[in-house]
Order: C-alpha cells, then sequence, then structure tokens
C-alpha cells in the first residue's frame, strides 16, 4: 500500500467509532443487531489500531493533514508511537467492556443509549489520542466529557443523579479552564498546532517563551489535574465512578481519567519545557500527595467500588510521577505504566460486577467465600489483584519497579520511598479485598440476591487477564518499547519534522 | 478597550465562582454559564482587539489589509459556544431531574452508600 493511501487510514479510528454510533442510533429497535454491530464495531476499531501500530513501529510517524491544509493551519492528525500503543490499549479495553456489556441486564434495559454512546466515548478516546491540534484536543475532550455524561446517569437513579451533578460541574469547570488556557497560549503564540508550538516556544531560532507561558503551564495541569484526578481535585472520582453500570465505570476507569495523563504527557513533553524545574517540580509534587491520598483513602473505604476508586486515583500519581522525574527513564516508566494501569483498572471494576453479580451486593461486609463458590471469578481477581499490587510476574511489578527504578535514577530517594510506600498500602488494600471477599466464610446475616455471572462476562475479565499476564511476561520488549517512546518524547525533531516537515 | 474586556471577564469569573461555590443547584448552573461566557470573551481578546474592521480579504487584494482582526479565534468561539450550548442544556435537565427525584435544590452528600 501505498504511504498516501496509509495516511488516509488514520480517520479511520474516528470514523469506525462514528459509523457504528450512527448504524447503532438506527437499529436500535432490534438489539440483537445493535449488540452484533456494537461488538463488530470496537473489534475492528482494534484491528485498525493494530494494523497502525505495527505501521508506526516500522515506519515511524504517520501524519495526515485534514483537508490537505497545510501544517500549521489546518488540523494534523498524528500518530507516533505513543499515541500508537495507547489506541491499541484503548480498543482493548473497549471491547473487554463491550463483551461485558453484552450479557448484562442493566445494560439490556438501556440498550439504545449505552451502544451509540459508548462509541461516542471511543470516538472521543481515540480523537484525543489521534490529534496534534490543541483546540481539536479541546473539542475531543469534549465529545468524551458529553458521551460520559450520558453514561454516567443511565437508569436515573438517586444516587446516579446526585453524583452526576458533582461530576458535571467539575468537568465542566476543567474544561473552561482548558479553554482559557488555550486562549491565553494563543495570545502569546500565535498558533495551537502542538509541534508549531513547540517551534515557535523553545526550539526554534526564534524561539522567545515568556513567563505568561509558565503561567498557562499552570492552568494546564489545573486543568489536566481535575481530568487526571490528582491531588487536590479527585473528590469527584468517587462520587462519580461507584454509581453507574459495572461496564460504565469500568470504561471509566480504563478511560477517562488515563485521557487526562495522556495530555501532561504530551503537553509537558513537547509544549512546555522552558521551565521544567517549576512546571515538573509541581507535577512532581502533585504525584506524591496524589499517591498517598489515593492508596490511604482506599483503605477506609466499605464499598468495592468505591475502595478501587480511591486506586485509581492513587495509581494516577505514579505516572505523573514518572513524568514529574523528566528523564528517559521516567517518561519510559509512565508510559509502560499508563498501558498497564488501563488495562488492570477495567479489569477491577469488571471484577467488582462480577462480584456484584454473583451476591448482589458490593458493601464489603456482606460478602465472603467467594473463594469456594466461584473459584473462576477468585482466579481472575488474584490475577488483577496481584498485578494491581505490584507482585511478579504480573505487569503491575514491572511498571512499578520502572517508576522506583527511574526515581533512584535521578537521586530522588523521597519520590521512590513515596512510592513504595504508595505499594505496600495498595497490596494491604488488596490483601482486604482478598480477605474479606473471598477468602473468610459469608456472614450470615447476608441478604443479596446471589447470581451467576454469564460466560460471556467471564470471557471478557479472562482476556483482560491474559493481556495483564501477557504484559508482564513480555515486560522485557515492553519496556524497551517504552524507553523508544520516552526517547521520542524527549527528542520531539522527529515529531516536529512529521508534522510540519512537508508543510 | 481590551483593558474594559479584561474587566469584564474578571467580572465574568469572579461571578462564576462566586455562584459556583453556593449551595444551590440553579446558581451552581449559572455560575457554569458565565464561566462559559467569560472564557468565550477570553479566546476573543487573547489574540488582540481590532475594532471596525472584518477578516474578508477585499476584492482584488491577495491578502488581508492592516490592520485585520484574527478570523481564527472567532471560529474557536465559534465551535465553544456550540458545545457550551449542548453542555448547558444537558446539566439543565440533569438539574430538574436531580429536583424531581430528591425533591431538593441543593447539592450536599446524605450518606457514602451507593444505592443498590
Amino acid at each position: 500500500m501505498s504511504a498516501e493511501i496509509v495516511r488516509l487510514w488514520l480517520v479511520a479510528p474516528l470514523l469506525i467509532p462514528l459509523a457504528s454510533a450512527v448504524l447503532l442510533l438506527a437499529s436500535g429497535r432490534w438489539p440483537r443487531i445493535q449488540r452484533g454491530l456494537s461488538l463488530a464495531g470496537v473489534v475492528a476499531l482494534l484491528a485498525v489500531n493494530v494494523w497502525l501500530f505495527t505501521r508506526v513501529l516500522d515506519g515511524g510517524i504517520l501524519t495526515l493533514q485534514v483537508g490537505d491544509w497545510p501544517a500549521p493551519f489546518g488540523i494534523t492528525l498524528v500518530v507516533d508511537l505513543l499515541s500508537a500503543s495507547l489506541l491499541v490499549t484503548a480498543s482493548l479495553v473497549g471491547v473487554c467492556v463491550n463483551l461485558y456489556s453484552l450479557t448484562d441486564p442493566e445494560v439490556q434495559r438501556e440498550g439504545f443509549t449505552f451502544h451509540p454512546l459508548f462509541q461516542f466515548q471511543m470516538m472521543g478516546v481515540c480523537g484525543i489520542f489521534i490529534t496534534g491540534d490543541l483546540f481539536n484536543f479541546y473539542v475531543w475532550l469534549e465529545v468524551t466529557l458529553v458521551a460520559s455524561f450520558v453514561l454516567l446517569v443511565m437508569g436515573g437513579r438517586r444516587g446516579q443523579v446526585r453524583s452526576a451533578v458533582q461530576y458535571l460541574a467539575l468537568n465542566i469547570l476543567s474544561s473552561t479552564l482548558f479553554l482559557c488556557a488555550i486562549a491565553i497560549l494563543y495570545g502569546e503564540a500565535g498558533t495551537l498546532n502542538m509541534a508549531h508550538l513547540a517551534e515557535r516556544l523553545w526550539l526554534g531560532e526564534e524561539a522567545a517563551a515568556g513567563p505568561a507561558v509558565t503561567v498557562v503551564a499552570g492552568l494546564f495541569i489545573l486543568a489536566l489535574g481535575i481530568k487526571a484526578a490528582l491531588f487536590p481535585l479527585y473528590f469527584w472520582l468517587p462520587a462519580a465512578y461507584p454509581n453507574p453500570t459495572f461496564a460504565v465505570s469500568a470504561l471509566f476507569a480504563g478511560l477517562l481519567t488515563k485521557v487526562g495523563v495522556y495530555g501532561l504527557l504530551r503537553l509537558f513533553t513537547l509544549v512546555f519545557v522552558q521551565e521544567v524545574a517549576v512546571t515538573h517540580g509541581v507535577l512532581w509534587g502533585v504525584a506524591l500527595l496524589t499517591m498517598l491520598s489515593g492508596t490511604l483513602g482506599a483503605l477506609a473505604q466499605r464499598e468495592l467500588r468505591h475502595l478501587l476508586s480511591y486506586q485509581v486515583i492513587g495509581h494516577m500519581g505514579f505516572m505523573v510521577l514518572g513524568l514529574g522525574l523528566y528523564t528517559v527513564a521516567g517518561l519510559a516508566a509512565a508510559v509502560f505504566y499508563l498501558v498497564h494501569d488501563m488495562l488492570v483498572k477495567t479489569a477491577l471494576f469488571l471484577v467488582a460486577g462480577l462480584v456484584r453479580r454473583l451476591r448482589g451486593t458490593n458493601q464489603l461486609a456482606e460478602l465472603g467465600g467467594l473463594y469456594r463458590d466461584a473459584p473462576g471469578t477468585a482466579v481472575l481477581f488474584l490475577v488483577v489483584g496481584l498485578s494491581l499490587a505490584g507482585l511478579p510476574p504480573f505487569s503491575g511489578f514491572f511498571a512499578k519497579l520502572a517508576v522506583v527504578m527511574a526515581a533512584l535514577g535521578s537521586g530522588d530517594y523521597l519520590g521512590a520511598a513515596v512510592a513504595l510506600a504508595a505499594d505496600l498500602l495498595t497490596l494491604l488494600a488488596v490483601a482486604m479485598i482478598w480477605n474479606r471477599v473471598f477468602w473468610q466464610p459469608l456472614p450470615a446475616d447476608a441478604r443479596g440476591e446471589r447470581g451467576e455471572p454469564t460466560r460471556l462476562e467471564m470471557v471478557s475479565v479472562g482476556v483482560l487477564a491474559l493481556a495483564i499476564l501477557g504484559l508482564g511476561l513480555g515486560a522485557g520488549p515492553a519496556l524497551l518499547l517504552a524507553e523508544r517512546i520516552a526517547g521520542q518524547l524527549l527528542a520531539p525533531d522527529a515529531y516536529i519534522q512529521a508534522v510540519l516537515g512537508e508543510g | 478597550m481590551q483593558i474594559l474586556v479584561a474587566a469584564l471577564i474578571g467580572g465574568c469569573f469572579a461571578c462564576a465562582f462566586y455562584l459556583l461555590l453556593r449551595r444551590s443547584l440553579q446558581r451552581v448552573l449559572f455560575g457554569l454559564v458565565l464561566l462559559g461566557h467569560g472564557a468565550n470573551l477570553l479566546v476573543f481578546t487573547a489574540a488582540g482587539l481590532v475594532r471596525d474592521r472584518v477578516p474578508i480579504i477585499a476584492e482584488g487584494a491577495k491578502q488581508l489589509s492592516d490592520p485585520h482582526p484574527d478570523p481564527l479565534p472567532q471560529a474557536l468561539i465559534l465551535t465553544a459556544v456550540v458545545i457550551n450550548f449542548a453542555i448547558t442544556a444537558f446539566a439543565l435537565v440533569l438539574a430538574h431531574r436531580s429536583h424531581v427525584l430528591t425533591g431538593f435544590d441543593t447539592l450536599e452528600e446524605e450518606d457514602e452508600r451507593s444505592d443498590d
């Protein structure tokens, strides 16, 4: 296939979910067809993303100038190794959540709304990973956000609506701050193409970034910090994530906060590196506090999904710590951790769904005995939970090892110590879940309605568990790839060349 | 002119944050609307204000004659306004729903347990 045609395929990760969503809206009356189409759409998305990934791996960064408008004027779609690996991971998460949702009765009741919105959500996330333009990034962020609003309140229970209001208010605030930051940045630099911004602000010959740029960087940290649920702006997350359907919380846990981290990774390696001591110093401090507050908060929870929500927060800190170090090792660790975390968090929330199905509740005090009654679910939890806690041979071990080694490598003993402490607290939380839910006998006053998870639900979590195991066993090559990505991020010449070169 | 608009944006943000910190859901919503207006005005102003000119290339000319306003922020605002409109509409429906379900117009936590 010629290079021109390969380029055109860059719109596929946006068009496939869009086309699926439109078809799904049209086929809402026939639930079977709708479900089949939805699964087919997301599987096609995965296939295209894997193909794009292999292309980028061999041939370098792919770009498409949309509408053939030359680079800084039009919107550029860019897929480098970071974007490609995240696209693959996100669509894998999408496939598993979709598989899980197929037999979820709560989703079936809302079938008409769930599947189209799911596709819009995937489209927004892919758009964020793929765009090379800051304003376009904002637009995709909003696409993701609007879809997530509706998914969050799907079902319309009281608790959902309440938590949705908080989620909505804080996320609109974050988006507005993001827009303000874009406005000021445009006033300063006169461009919004990220590669062009890098050239105007610090790489080019006439680069002159004023102090205002550092202020804007702060604004971006604030806006993306809310999205990524970083300390002290994470309070919306434990309020929102435990309430929607399990498939929806798993999707959110796997994709939404990670989008914020991706934004930070991209902007703070490509655009805002004029005052690394200030900007990355702030990120470093925020990362440590996030790790501690998230993992400590988890221990105080009495409900499974609340506990996992705090774990989501805590582990955002590990990735941001890697970014805050701003070394090849640190960024490689952050990227590897990001991929690992997307898989693990989705799997954990799906396991919570299995537990709920088996026992009719997620209150830790009313659970027990699942090791005997449902050994399959227990094994799945063990794989995912041990990976979360960072035990070998699962992916979490290597992810955490990479973060700690990176911190030690740059002489940051405090960071390494906090990461290890947070990891210990995570292990405690996992042990607590294992004891309460699986090991100890079922309390006599348990009153939940019992059921059996369907085969599809088990398969969907099983696929994720296999992916986690695979990422752990193949950690050597995966970390090498992460180092290559980190190298690309730290030396953005190739990225800028790819975007602006032929313009 | 720039100073005046800047003060206006500041006023928008100040009122918006004051309203956002209120208990009543209605006020929070008004806060979000004002916040959106402030941000749009900021986009409009950040690239510089030029009075009485439109960014349209005159007939026969090859490029815009100076001084001319920057057309890009106007396009950005247009996008942002549409998004804002949609989100505000959704927020209103959500607030209404919340009012119907709970009977309150406030945002307080009552209990930590998600209702199963």
